[in-house]
């Protein structure tokens, strides 16, 4: 039988053609967490399929705090994606159609939780309260993006795909190997990765793990669509978050776009590791509006309908609809906030332009924790080399 | 001073358990080293007597035994993490040189990932493909790791142990077909005053030829030496114990004396560790060659059938044919 015969057999025997549309690009309002809808309209509860019920109870203070979050972490990426375009950074992952994902999830963090990003996890490291300067030195090439990982309890941005979610399986399990989980001060890990990241190996194998060691985790995978310019039906046949039953612990799909659902669900699936629950896998349904990175060019593979539809779906003007119709918010407080944005902006961009490039021998620095005889030797070559021009400062 | 014969296999064992011993945030996670003890049981009683939180029987994956002990690492962990075989390490690979290598370098030293990656290496064990290899090439050109291979049951216990305390990521080489060789091996010698883990050793002394080699070459090379005493000729063996960084000052001291020298791996010769060393004695003894530094090393080919590994395999013979090669020049 020649190999093309064997090929043809084997699709005829499926139970859905190739040409078939996949499951998961346009969920039904049955495997979707919402809790406020695109107009701005405010949803009381939702139960999810498991039956677990979902919900929020803000101050009107925290309803505008988290709508502050949100158009400082959009503006503060505008301005990186204006600093690429000048020259000023190598590259940029923006965030931009995200920031709800981003926003819910890390406010939902504790104090205590660790955070383990991928490159665009922007948003989180905002919430985290740390300097957003922090990972500019990686995008604008003077360093590799280096900080403490336990002191920010932020790792380091990963930038080999779904690499990042062992790491935090691993420390998840040192959690639990500490005795640090079973109570309301446990601690609980996320692992950010992305819809192109779920079918790598690596992510498979931490769902493995995970669930074997029961490690207080949440798995909070953005699915934004697209794998640079590869759409969600390369990656999976069957919803993202319908993955986490066949490794035996629990799926649930939020609208990413959401600010305050993807706070409760994430909020739950973490209180849930902290309290040796095990892992959880929230999908959170979202869209990438701008390029993969500055690199890329989107129109070569989506149609501006689909960009227009999610363009309706904004996770702030959603939430500004919902602050107005209920007077949280006055115009003034919107000035405000914008103003706020701009200010920090601007800040930002004076303290990019000012990183110092790094000095030409630091590039020996901490290959090894006590050194090597062999780097050693090299600096010291390099630095007679540069030695050997004249007027050389290094 | 307390002394005890053990197998190669035993003294890591034994090593082992003084890491676990030292320090409660020593872990050993691996595809059966739990209740079996491993498949060649170096981890044999450990489980038992530690625990199943400190020596964790993990699924079958390696990337994820690497991955999660990057993260342990992060916690505060000191993970040894077992590869069952050489050439099961590769799913491992990316974690390895992408996560585990550059982990202290991208985080401008703020993060260490003490690492011990315990990888049994090498043929002569007549199994079948994918047990057999020899990838320490593939590390010693990585920059962050280091590399080591023991050869003996005093060094298999002292240099694990040393492997588990350093901050450094070690893979770590054990020579699988000498893992039933015995040796006499010093137990309770304190380890800060033992024989350096990144430091090469001259162990038979000779003056005509320098022959170097690692792991389970070592044995090879000390019998070739043994068979040339026939010939009239008297070999020095160095053992190289550290393959990244290499420690070369005592390989320059013998080759200035010999003038001639033959190293001997395993591995595949083409972009091996013998091509490294050649090319930095040429730099370093230029004017001492009395001929080019010849390889004795498998062939570039696949590790071959069981039943033809004894001719892949640099042998007694084969080092004696390069010895007589470099007189020849």
């Amino acid at each position: 039988m020649a190999k093309g015969d064997t090929a043809g057999k084997a699709r005829g025997k499926r139970a859905t053609p190739r040409s078939g549309k996949p499951a998961g690009k346009t969920p039904n309002t049955g495997d979707l967490v919402q809790l406020l809808t695109p107009d701005g309209d405010r949803i009381d509860k939702v139960t999810w399929i498991d039956g677990t019920e979902y919900r929020v109870d803000f101050t009107d203070e925290e309803y505008r705090g988290l709508y502050r979050d949100l158009v400082l972490v959009r503006r503060l990426d505008a301005e990186a994606t204006a600093l690429q375009r000048q020259g000023e950074l190598g590259i940029w992952a923006s965030l931009l159609g995200q920031e709800a994902a981003q926003v819910g999830s890390g406010r939902a963090l504790r104090p205590q939780d660790m955070a383990f990003p991928t490159y665009r996890e922007h948003g989180v490291l905002y919430c985290r309260g740390i300097d957003p300067i922090m990972p500019f030195g990686l995008f604008r090439g003077v360093d590799l993006g280096g900080w403490d990982p336990n002191e920010f309890k932020f790792n380091m941005y990963t930038i080999v795909i779904g690499a990042q979610t062992l790491h935090a399986t691993g420390y998840a399990m040192g959690v639990a190997m500490d005795g640090r989980t079973g109570g309301d001060d446990g601690e609980a890990v996320i692992a950010y990765f992305g819809d192109g990241a779920s079918a790598q190996g690596d992510v498979n194998e931490a769902f493995i793990w995970s669930a074997v060691f029961n490690a207080p985790i949440v798995f909070f995978c953005q699915n934004n669509q697209y794998a640079i310019s590869e759409p969600l039906e390369r990656q999976t046949r069957i919803p993202l978050y319908q993955r986490a039953a066949g490794f035996g612990f629990p799926g649930v799909r939020v609208d990413g776009n959401d600010v305050l659902a993807t706070y409760a669900v994430t909020r739950a699936a973490l209180d849930n590791a902290r309290h040796g629950q095990g892992p959880t896998l929230v999908e959170a349904f979202t869209y990438r509006m701008g390029a993969h990175t500055t690199t890329d060019d989107p129109t070569r593979y989506r149609i501006a309908s689909e960009v227009e539809a999610w363009q309706a779906k904004d996770p702030i003007a959603r939430v500004k609809a919902f602050l107005t119709k209920q007077r949280i918010a006055d115009d003034a407080f919107f000035a405000e906030v914008d103003e706020q944005a701009k200010q920090e902006a601007l800040r930002l961009r004076e303290r990019v332009l000012e990183m110092p490039d790094p000095k030409p021998l630091s590039l020996f620095d901490h290959v090894y924790p006590h050194g090597s005889p062999e780097i050693d030797a090299q600096r010291d070559f390099m630095a007679r080399y540069l030695d050997s021009f004249e007027g050389s400062v290094h | 001073m307390a002394t005890e014969t053990l197998t190669l296999g035993k003294a890591i064992n034994r090593g082992l358990r003084r890491a676990l011993e030292h320090d409660p945030k020593v872990v050993i996670m691996g595809e059966d080293v739990g209740k079996l003890g491993g498949v060649f049981r170096i981890t044999d009683g450990l489980q038992k007597d530690f625990g199943e939180n400190r020596v964790i029987d993990t699924p079958l994956a390696e990337s994820g035994i690497i991955g999660t002990a990057v993260g342990l690492a992060i916690r505060g962990y000191r993970p040894i993490c077992e590869i069952q075989f050489d050439g099961f390490v590769y799913p491992a690979y990316d974690q390895i040189v992408s996560q585990v290598a550059k982990m202290h370098f991208r985080s401008q030293g703020k993060v260490t990932v003490p690492i011990v990656i315990r990888i049994p290496f090498g043929g002569g064990i007549g199994a079948v493909e994918h047990h057999s290899e020899s990838p320490e090439a593939y590390f010693a050109h990585t920059a962050g790791l280091k590399v080591v291979s023991c050869s003996n049951p005093q060094d298999a216990y002292t240099m694990i142990q040393q492997a588990v305390i350093s901050d450094d990521p070690v893979i770590f080489f054990e020579p699988k077909r000498r893992y039933h060789e015995k040796g006499t091996v010093e137990v309770d010698a304190p380890l800060d005053e033992a024989y350096p883990l990144h430091a090469s050793r001259v162990v038979r002394p000779g003056r005509d030829a320098t022959l170097l080699a690692y792991g389970p070459m070592v044995r090879t090379a000390l019998d070739a030496a043994t068979a040339a005493e026939e010939d009239g000729r008297d070999l020095e063996v160095i053992d190289l114990r550290t393959l990244s960084p290499l420690d070369l000052a005592p390989v320059y001291e013998s080759v200035r004396r010999t003038g001639r020298c033959v190293v001997v791996h395993e591995a595949p010769g083409n972009v091996g560790l013998g091509a490294e060393i050649a090319a930095r004695i040429t730099e370093n003894c230029f004017y001492s060659l009395e001929s080019p530094v010849l390889r004795v090393t498998g062939f570039d080919t696949p590790y071959p059938a069981a039943r033809l590994e004894e001719d892949y395999l640099p042998n007694l013979d084969r080092v004696l044919e390069a010895v007589d090669r470099t007189f020849g020049w």
